[in-house]
């Protein structure tokens, strides 16, 4: 990117300051041995021109909306739209949550995103003995359309989009929306939204999984085959990084073991017969903020350059919106503390920050109570209020992409893009990420990481303020907490609906469900009919467990 | 002079909650301070964490809860320790824990509970404090 007398001229002027210096070394040293990002990446004390003398603008950089999209997917970005805000929200019933959704979109949320409670997210009915003690506290529980009717009461689905973090049921909460709208009068040509659908990553990282990977991501198949059909404008998967990052992953494995997932759902839908440029512009994913500010924009800009070149150099895509990584984020749960919980607030601004200097097309930011529970709405308007505030008064979405150019960002780029490579090919070698998963893999790429990140905090190496710095007593602060009025309401629908709908019909239908499980049809047609006469999750996950088997867990550490 | 029999832990995850972050770092950091351990993995119910625990000859069971559902959870792994007449197991517990949740949890008979910030040393440290290897 440098002309070479210009470099020549960079590298005299450079001997001076090294000079300079050390000098000053003498005498004062740096603070610290060694400097490294959140990850432990080392990090140079200056980046010059000499940094980014390989790089090349038009075919490294190039131009927001062109190829290879380094600087964003829009040729606007955020002056013809700004990034959509979209706080996942779930708490107790679909009456809570309902409530939640319509406080969120008026006071300027744009976007809705659906955190259900761990039954729902595990395939089990809340009145399974699996789910005492678990109903409605990390998200809101589902059990039946019915649920999903209230979730939705007075939100115009034509109008609003809505991603639902949802795995293994994922095709049966896809399915309970696409009636819930039937039921408004909206096509599901018409709605928009994602189904996060990527069960690769909860064998890694976030761990709510239910079948084998092999019939898991049939299913998922199924969905992007009918969505591709009948739901055009529905995400079918959105494959996230954000879980193996949580999980203690570094920047660079959790880029390339979502990409490397991603590669394996392409293979997967190509097999089915699927030709790529029909499904491969609804692929979507979702990235981790951590704590380190130029290590997340670097991995945001490396993460669209490289699945760009998957896609077109890979898999031989011709369509542009095929190339393009399209991306939700969040801000890192795991860098918050419930330690001094006001100072999650700084955190996530932080993190918001450089999710939107990477580009991203949505954005979820925590709230500072979130390390203990969900949040109450005072903090969860902070946190949305924290977005607003970026996007409307610091003036960061009034260029796009203002970090291009900057030697260290781009040098960390290229960095971080060289080394996420590297694990692609390991993955490749291992026959694809599906086997790396069967070996365990990421999982004990993941572990070593998380535990070696634990000891440089113990050891003090890695600072959280805190916690192992700054650390001071404080009084606890009121946190959200579920009732059992809500618990009680949950099981007492739960049997009204089992005693109201027609039984027998429902029997019919998951028992279709089952045929077609068996012989390979496409699983979404028979979804709908039995969610429309109100199956429950549990009842069509059970016909699943019982053709396909269970995953469980084998425990590595 | 026969070395001392080891210090043995079973870490466990009850429940739906996925997060086990925290139980495999910990894990690992007990078998490196020399403690035997076994890890149950995901999902396991209190009724099989019971049986792991028994049919281990344990010393302690290590609780982790990072989805709220310690209440439930923890007092009812005692419970069935209780009917198994295995009460001398030690239980302790680890994770997103309220302050206001600790008492109720030490009054069913959770030794001790480690929240977010507790380092690796402390909690080897406590083991070695008040787990005992049992023969």
């Amino acid at each position: 990117m440098v002309k070479e007398d210009k470099l020549k001229e960079v590298e005299e002027k450079k001997k001076g300051w090294l000079e300079d210096l050390a000098q000053i070394l003498q005498e004062t040293p740096e603070r610290l041995p060694r400097f490294s990002t959140v990850s432990d990446l080392e990090i140079k004390g200056l980046y010059t021109p000499e940094d980014i003398k390989d790089i090349t603008y038009s075919s490294d950089i190039g131009f927001p909306g062109a190829y290879p999209f380094t600087r964003g997917v829009q040729p606007s970005m955020y002056r013809g739209r700004l990034w959509t805000m979209r706080m996942f929200s779930g708490l107790g019933g679909p009456e809570e949550t309902n409530r939640r959704f319509h406080y969120l979109l008026s006071h300027g949320e744009t976007g809705l995103s659906v955190a259900f409670h761990y039954p729902t997210l595990m395939g089990y009915d809340s009145d399974s003995p699996m789910s005492k003690g678990e109903i409605g506290k990390c998200g809101v529980a589902v059990d039946t359309l019915k649920d999903m009717e209230i979730l939705f009461e007075g939100i115009p689905l034509d109008k609003v989009t809505t991603s639902m973090t949802i795995n293994p049921p994922a095709s049966i909460l896809l399915a309970m929306y696409i009636v819930v709208a039937e039921k408004q009068g909206v096509s599901r040509r018409e709605i928009g939204g994602t189904i996060q659908n990527d069960m690769l990553k909860e064998f890694i990282a976030q761990k709510t999984f239910m079948l084998p990977p092999k019939p898991s991501i049939r299913i998922i198949v199924d969905t992007i085959e009918y969505c591709t059909r009948e739901v055009p404008r529905w995400n079918t998967i959105s494959i996230s990084g954000y879980h193996i990052r949580e999980a203690g992953a570094t920047a660079v494995q959790e880029l390339a073991f979502t990409l490397a997932d991603g590669i394996a759902y392409v293979e997967a839908a190509i097999e089915r017969g699927l030709k790529v440029d029909d499904f491969a512009p609804r692929l979507s994913f979702f990235f981790d903020s951590h704590i380190d500010f130029f290590e997340e924009i670097a991995k945001f800009r490396a993460a669209r350059r490289m699945w760009s070149k998957i896609m077109r150099e890979r898999f031989m895509a011709k369509n542009l919106r095929s190339w393009m990584l399209r991306f939700h984020t969040q801000t890192a749960g795991c860098s918050l503390t419930a330690q001094q919980p006001y100072n999650n607030v700084v955190r996530t601004a932080s993190e918001a920050l450089a999710a939107v200097l990477g580009g991203t097309q949505s954005l979820h930011t925590n709230s500072l109570d979130e390390t203990y529970a969900i949040p109450t709405e005072e903090a969860v308007t902070i946190a949305l209020r924290t977005q607003q505030i970026l996007a409307e008064e610091t003036g960061v979405a009034n260029t796009i992409d203002p970090l291009a150019g900057s030697y260290f960002v781009e040098a960390l780029t290229d960095q971080i893009e060289q080394q996420a490579w590297e694990y692609i090919h390991r993955i490749d070698e291992m026959g694809g990420m599906v086997t790396a998963v069967e070996r365990g893999y990421p999982q004990a790429e993941i572990a070593d990481s998380a535990y070696k990140y634990q000891k440089q905090l113990d050891s003090s190496e890695k600072v959280m303020v805190g916690v192992n710095k700054y650390a001071t007593d404080q009084p606890p602060i009121t946190i959200w907490r579920m009732t059992q009025a809500v618990e009680e309401r949950q099981l007492a629908r739960l049997r009204q609906v089992k005693q109201t709908r027609d039984n027998q019909k429902v029997k019919e239908l998951l028992n279709q469900i089952r045929i077609a499980s068996k012989n390979g049809e496409n699983l979404m047609p028979y979804i709908i009919n039995a969610v429309r006469e109100y199956a429950t999750i549990q009842e069509i996950c059970d016909v699943w467990r019982d053709i396909f088997g269970r995953y469980s867990d084998p425990g590595y550490f | 002079m026969s070395p001392e029999r080891k210090i043995r832990i079973l870490i466990a995850k009850p429940g739906l909650d996925g997060h086990d972050r925290g139980a495999k770092v910990i894990a690992r950091g007990f078998r490196d301070a020399g403690f035997e351990v076994i890890y149950t993995g995901l999902h396991q119910t209190p009724e099989q964490i019971v049986a792991a625990a028994i049919q281990e000859d344990v010393d302690a069971i290590g609780l982790s809860s990072l989805a709220g559902a310690h209440d439930y959870l923890f007092p009812r792994v005692i419970e069935l320790l209780k009917e198994k007449g295995a009460d001398d197991i030690i239980v302790f517990g680890g994770g997103i824990i309220p302050e206001e949740d600790l008492p109720p949890l030490t009054q069913a008979g959770v030794k001790g509970v480690f929240t977010p910030g507790t380092s690796i040393e402390e909690a080897v440290h406590w083991v070695r404090e008040n787990i005992k290897p049992r023969k």
